[in-house]
């Protein structure tokens, strides 16, 4: 279900990845068990990408949002939510990231929420551009957002990557394609969705995070 | 009904402006009694140092509770030397799978660009050499590797370092 350890399509991987094989034994209190974060972290307007600043940011205005839950279905309430994205344009405000597009002075790309009773959670922010790595020849990000979550439990604690439907460059990405099972790669993938998209303001789009190994999958 | 899990991507490379928080490195304040320094440094497989990790360490309180009134938790990028440091208090011992106790540690996770999933270990204490020796975790594992788990004395705490890979590579656990 996860991508392997080791994916040397990836190239950053190469030097990084474990070599002996993860070892293994009966998850205890201290992975049975998580930190409750969030409140003192997330201040009110932390959900909308698009009011941090003097100005509102270019790009098209979207809306994400979804349900957090674990393998059995179970909401997972109050817990943090962090996302952060390169702006529209395709860049992050980082140091790192020199490639030749714009910044924009009204988008840092970062946001944070606590899911509500139901496990759901909402953000406002601008659809992120696709940018260039250097990984092989002509290399292309998929327009992505980073999701980190904790969930209940140790064992819950994800790092992701939310795309978009029917990006062109899926085909190309190491890093899309590291999973390995198309049905689980499936699941980083948002749904448009009409239900939610808010007329004459927004596009909406559904992702939907489960957290957790299930049983069959441990084996 | 058992739902397929959302799976791991990588950090990437540009986080260090939307992750790390101002106390993220402070499990505790300063000044709390027992408090100490656990540093080290994160390496690649050629011995570089990797500047763009990102530590997060869990654990129980003094007296082996998971408890709500103790955040437990910490989180630390790695600096352009690939050095990390959490301000800490040792934790007591808590239950283990067959109900003894295990010995004190911290859960660790490791973040970093051209990871594309998270690493877990753990870091026990060298000076809990007698709780080590019976801990069920650390018990499973042969030297010398069981060493890369074990935080050595350091003037201001502890100091555990992660190599990713290679000699001495770290023992990572699946969770």
């Amino acid at each position: 279900m996860d991508p392997p350890v080791y994916w040397p399509d990836y190239k950053s991987n190469v030097l990084r990845a474990p070599k002996r094989a993860l070892a293994t034994f009966p998850s205890t209190s201290t992975e049975l068990t998580g930190p409750l974060l969030g409140d003192s972290l997330v201040g009110p307007l932390d959900y909308d990408l698009t009011r941090q600043h003097a100005g509102e940011p270019l790009g098209e205005r979207i809306i994400v949002h979804g349900k957090v839950v674990d393998a059995s279905g179970r909401p997972l309430r109050n817990t943090l939510i962090e996302v952060w994205q390169a702006n529209s344009a395709g860049r992050y405000p980082h140091h790192i990231d020199q490639h030749p597009a714009p910044l924009d002075p009204n988008f840092t790309g970062v946001g944070r929420c606590l899911t509500g009773d139901d496990g759901s959670y909402r953000f406002v922010t601008v659809r992120p551009g696709a940018y260039p790595w250097r990984n092989h020849d002509n290399a292309w990000r998929p327009a992505h957002i980073h999701f980190s979550l904790f969930g209940r439990a140790f064992t819950h604690r994800l790092i992701t990557q939310m795309y978009f439907p029917g990006d062109p460059l899926f085909d190309q990405d190491p890093i899309f394609n590291s999973v390995r099972d198309p049905a689980a790669r499936a699941r980083m993938v948002s749904a448009f969705d009409l239900s939610e998209t808010v007329p004459e303001w927004a596009l909406a789009f559904r992702y939907d995070v489960v957290l957790g190994q299930t049983p069959m999958e441990d084996t | 009904m058992s739902l397929g899990s959302t799976p791991s991507q990588t950090i990437g490379p540009f986080f260090s402006h939307a992750l790390p928080w101002k106390d993220g490195q402070y499990v505790v304040p300063e000044g709390t009694a027992g408090a100490f320094w656990l540093r080290g440094r994160v390496v690649d497989g050629a011995g570089e140092p990797v500047p763009d990790a990102l530590l997060e360490t869990w654990q129980a309180d003094p007296d082996g509770r998971y408890d709500a009134d103790f955040r437990g938790f910490a989180r630390c990028p790695t600096d352009d030397d690939g050095q990390y440091a959490i301000l800490t208090v040792k934790p007591g011992p808590v239950p283990g799978p067959d109900g003894r106790l295990q010995a004190p540690h911290l859960a660790m996770s490791v973040f970093a660009r051209g990871l594309l999933v998270r690493l877990v270990t753990r870091v026990y204490f060298a000076d809990e050499a007698a709780a080590n020796e019976v801990d069920p975790v650390l018990a499973d594992i042969p030297e010398p590797a069981r060493a890369t788990l074990v935080a050595r004395h350091a003037q201001d705490g502890y100091t555990f370092d992660v190599r990713l890979q290679g000699e001495n590579e770290t023992v990572f656990f699946a969770v």
